[in-house]
C-alpha cells in the first residue's frame, strides 16, 4: 500500500498545441498533494494520462516504481474533471457497477456501496436515479464512485468545484482520512485557500511546465521577507532605509519588502521615530500571491488558454450528471 | 478505511464484457420504451394473422344443404366440387322449414331443392356465391349428361370412370417453381421484422454510445476497462435485447398463424424461416451494430445521433424496400439475388428470400461467408473509430480523423 505515484517527464501535445512539457513530480504515500494551475495549464491532461485515458507522447507515470499497467490502474480512484455518471441509472446500482468494473466481487461491491453512501450522507438516495439528485449530491456520488473500490491511489480532478461548504468539509475529511491510511492523494483545484489548508505539498503548473513544487510553508517562506507596519506617524523614514521597499499601502498599513541585507529592527526604529507603532509583524505571502508570482514569471510560450482540448460548452447537455 | 473489503482481483476480458452486457440488458429490459415497442409489435403481428383469418376464413368452405328430392344429385355435387377445387360440405336437410332456418342462420350457403328436367332448383337467402354457382351449374350439366347417356343405353358410371382418367401432361420450357402465397406472407413478415429489429437496436447502440459520451461516464469506464471491451459488451447486451424481441414477435406470429389455421405450411418450414431469421438477425446486427457504434462515437449530443448514423440507416432502408417491393411479385429477381449476397444487404434480403422459396445452397453459403468475413474487418475499423473518438467530446469528430488517429 505504501507506494508513491510518480509522474516522470510527461510530454504531450495536441497537434501544434503543447499541453505538457517534461512534467515530473511525485505524490508520496500518505500525502495530500495539491495540483494548481490556470485553466488549460495541463493538470487534466496529466491526470488523464495517469488513468490511461490519454497516451503521453513520451514519459510515464509510475506507481511504486513500476509503470502503471492496465491491471494496476484499477487500484486508482479517479474523479474526472468532466463529471460522469449514467443520468438514468440508480445511485446504488451505478456505484456497485463501477466497483465491479474495478474488479470487486459482487458482495464486496454492495458492502462498499453501503459504507460509502453512508459516509458521504447520500444513503437515502441509493434508489434514486442520479439525474434526480441535486448537483451537490451528484458530486458526492461522484466521489463515492472514486472511492467505492477501496483504491490505493486517489486522483481527483477539481473535486471541490460546485460543492457547498458542508460538502467541502466532508470531502476534505475524506481526503485526509484516505491519506492517513497511506494512500497518495493527488487533486487539482482553483480554490487556493483550500489547497493551502489541506495539502502537504503543492505543485504549480503553468503552460504544461511545473513552475513551483514544495510544502505550502516552504513555498510561502521562499519569497523575499515582507513586513506589515502600521506607524502612527509618517511612513517616509521607513521607505528610506536601504534595502527596504514599500510594496503596498492600505490606509495607514504598509507592506514593505526587505532585501537580504536589510535589518527588520532598523525598520521598527525608523517607524517608532515618527510616533507610536500600532502593528509590526512579519508577513508571509499567501498561496494566491505566490501563485500569481510564479505563474506570471513563467516563460511565455504556449499561451495559457490553449493546451487542453477543452470542450467548448457544457451547457449543451444540461441533463447530464456533470457539475 | 481499508478494513478489508477484499482485494480487488483482476477482471478478465470475458468478465468485463459480461458486466457491461449485463448492465445493458438490465437497463434496456427495464426501459418502458422497449417493453411498449415489443408489446406493440406482438399485437400487430397477431392482429395481422387474425385479419388474414377473417378475410380468408369466412368462405373457405362452402356449405350446401340437399333436400330429399335432390338426393340423387348429391354424389355428383360432391364430385363437381372436387373437380373444380372447391371445398364443399354437403349436408342432408329434411324439409323446406329446416332449409329456411339454416339459411337464415347463415349455417348454409345454399340448399339444393330438386332436379326437374334440365333445371336444378337452388334456394339461397339473397344471392348465390359465384364459386358455388360454378359448382352447381357443373352438377346440373352432369345430371343432364347422365340422363342422356342412359337414354343412349350407356352406363354413366363407366363413362365417368373413363372421363376421370383423362388428363394432360404439361412440359414447360422454363419450369417455374410454384410460390406458395403463405410462404410469401411469412417472408414478407420476416423482412419487416428483421428490418425493424436492426433499425431499433442500431439506434439503441448509437444512442447508448452517445449517452456515455455526453454524460462523460465513458472517461470513468475507460479508466477501468479497454475500449473494445466496452464496445463488445454494449453490442452483446443490446444484441441480446434485440434478439429477444425478434424471437418473441416471430414466435407469437407463427404460433398465432398455426393455431388459427391461417398458416397451413408445415411447422418445419415455419421453424426454418424463424431459424434463418434469427441467424440473419445475429449476423446483420453484429455488422450494423458495430457501424452504428463507430458512427455514434463521433458525436457528443443525442440530437446529432440521427444525422451521423444516416448512411447506415439508409442502407438498411434500401435493402428492406427492395426486399418487400420486388420479391413478393418476383421472388426470382436476378438483381435482388445478387444484392442479397452482399453483406450490406444480405441481413435484410436473405431472410425474405429464404422464407419465400428456394434459394440455391451456393448463394446461401456465399452470403454467409461474406458476412462472417466482413465482421472482423468491421471490428477492426469501428473499434479504432470508437477508441479514437469516444473521449473527444465537443464538436463532431471527422470520420477520417477517427479512423486515422491513434
Amino acid at each position: 500500500m505504501a507506494a508513491n505515484l510518480a509522474f516522470e517527464g510527461l510530454v504531450k501535445s495536441y497537434g501544434p498545441t503543447v499541453a505538457l512539457t517534461d512534467l515530473s513530480f511525485e505524490v508520496r504515500p500518505g500525502e495530500v498533494f495539491g495540483f494548481v494551475g490556470s485553466n488549460g495549464a495541463g493538470k487534466t491532461t496529466a491526470m488523464r494520462i495517469a488513468l490511461g485515458v490519454l497516451e503521453p507522447d513520451s514519459g510515464r507515470v509510475c506507481w511504486g516504481g513500476d509503470p502503471i499497467t492496465f491491471e494496476t490502474r484499477r487500484r486508482i480512484g479517479y474523479m474526472p474533471e468532466e463529471r460522469g455518471l449514467y443520468p438514468k441509472m440508480r445511485v446504488g446500482e451505478q456505484l456497485a457497477y463501477l466497483a465491479r468494473l474495478h474488479g470487486l466481487p459482487e458482495r464486496d461491491a454492495r458492502a462498499a456501496v453501503t459504507r460509502w453512501t453512508e459516509r458521504l450522507g447520500i444513503a437515502e438516495r441509493v434508489g434514486d436515479e442520479v439525474q434526480k439528485l441535486s448537483l451537490g449530491n451528484q458530486q458526492r456520488v461522484q466521489l463515492a464512485a472514486a472511492l467505492v473500490h477501496d483504491p490505493a491511489v486517489l486522483v481527483l480532478d477539481e473535486p471541490f468545484s460546485g460543492l457547498d461548504p458542508i460538502a467541502v468539509d466532508v470531502m476534505s475529511a475524506v481526503l485526509r482520512e484516505q491519506a492517513a491510511t497511506g494512500v497518495p492523494v493527488l487533486f487539482s483545484s482553483h480554490q487556493l485557500d483550500l489547497v493551502e489548508r489541506l495539502c502537504d505539498r503543492v505543485g504549480v503548473v503553468s503552460s504544461g511546465r511545473l513552475v513551483a513544487l514544495g510544502a505550502v510553508d516552504e513555498l510561502r517562506g521562499a519569497g523575499p521577507r515582507q513586513l506589515v507596519v502600521r506607524p502612527g506617524g509618517t511612513a517616509d523614514r521607513v521607505a528610506q532605509i536601504p534595502g527596504c521597499r514599500l510594496v503596498a499601502q492600505d490606509g495607514d498599513q504598509l507592506v514593505v519588502e526587505l532585501a537580504d541585507e536589510a535589518d527588520d529592527q532598523e525598520v521598527l526604529r525608523a517607524a517608532l521615530a515618527g510616533g507610536p507603532v500600532h502593528e509590526f509583524r512579519p508577513r508571509r505571502p499567501s498561496l494566491v500571491e505566490l501563485y500569481r508570482h510564479v505563474v506570471s514569471a513563467a516563460p511565455p510560450g504556449s499561451t495559457a488558454e490553449s493546451g487542453e482540448p477543452e470542450p467548448p460548452a457544457r451547457a449543451t447537455d444540461g441533463r447530464g450528471a456533470a457539475s | 478505511m481499508n478494513e478489508s473489503t477484499g482485494t480487488p482481483t483482476g477482471l478478465g476480458s470475458v468478465a468485463a464484457v459480461r458486466l457491461v452486457a449485463g448492465r445493458e440488458l438490465r437497463t434496456r429490459l427495464r426501459s418502458k420504451a422497449y417493453l411498449i415497442i415489443t408489446a406493440v409489435l406482438v399485437v400487430i403481428v397477431v392482429a395481422l394473422v387474425l385479419v388474414a383469418k377473417l378475410v380468408s376464413g369466412s368462405h373457405s368452405v362452402l356449405k350446401v344443404g340437399v333436400l330429399p328430392d335432390a338426393a340423387p344429385v348429391a354424389r355428383s355435387l360432391q364430385a363437381a366440387g372436387v373437380a373444380l377445387g372447391e371445398e364443399l360440405d354437403v349436408v342432408r336437410v329434411t324439409g323446406p322449414d329446416e332449409a329456411r332456418r339454416e339459411l337464415d342462420a347463415g349455417t348454409l350457403d345454399a340448399v339444393v331443392v330438386a332436379m326437374r328436367g334440365t333445371t336444378l332448383g337452388v334456394l339461397v337467402t339473397q344471392t348465390l356465391d359465384p364459386k358455388l354457382r360454378v359448382v352447381l351449374v357443373a352438377t346440373a350439366s352432369q345430371s343432364v349428361l347422365n340422363d342422356q347417356i342412359r337414354t343412349l343405353g350407356g352406363d354413366p358410371e363407366a363413362v365417368h370412370a373413363r372421363v376421370a382418367a383423362a388428363g394432360i401432361e404439361v412440359n414447360s420450357l422454363e419450369p417455374a417453381p410454384a410460390f406458395d402465397p403463405q410462404r410469401l406472407a411469412v417472408g414478407f413478415i420476416a423482412g419487416i421484422l428483421v428490418y425493424l429489429a436492426l433499425m431499433l437496436t442500431g439506434q439503441l447502440i448509437a444512442q447508448g454510445v452517445v449517452e456515455e459520451k455526453s454524460s462523460r461516464v465513458v472517461e470513468l469506464l475507460l479508466s477501468t476497462i479497454r475500449p473494445w471491451q466496452l464496445l463488445a459488451g454494449k453490442v452483446v447486451g443490446i444484441g441480446l435485447v434485440g434478439l429477444l424481441q425478434v424471437v418473441l414477435v416471430g414466435v407469437a406470429g407463427l404460433v398465432a398463424g398455426q393455431l388459427t389455421g391461417v398458416l397451413t405450411i408445415p411447422w418445419a418450414v415455419v421453424g426454418g424461416a424463424l431459424g434463418w431469421l434469427v441467424l440473419w438477425f445475429v449476423l446483420g446486427f453484429t455488422m450494423y451494430a458495430l457501424v452504428f457504434a463507430g458512427l455514434g462515437a463521433l458525436v457528443s449530443r443525442q440530437e446529432e445521433v440521427g444525422g451521423v448514423v444516416t448512411p447506415a440507416t439508409a442502407l438498411l432502408v434500401i435493402g428492406y424496400v427492395i426486399g418487400v417491393s420486388v420479391l413478393p411479385s418476383d421472388p426470382e429477381n436476378q438483381l435482388v439475388a445478387v444484392l442479397s449476397l452482399l453483406p450490406v444487404f444480405s441481413p435484410t434480403l436473405m431472410p425474405i428470400r429464404l422464407a419465400m422459396g428456394e434459394v440455391p445452397v451456393w448463394q446461401i453459403a456465399t452470403a454467409l461467408v461474406l458476412a462472417v468475413v466482413t465482421i472482423p474487418l468491421l471490428v477492426a475499423i469501428t473499434a479504432r473509430m470508437y477508441r479514437n473518438a469516444v473521449i473527444r467530446s465537443g464538436s463532431r469528430v471527422r470520420l477520417r480523423e477517427a479512423i486515422r488517429a491513434g
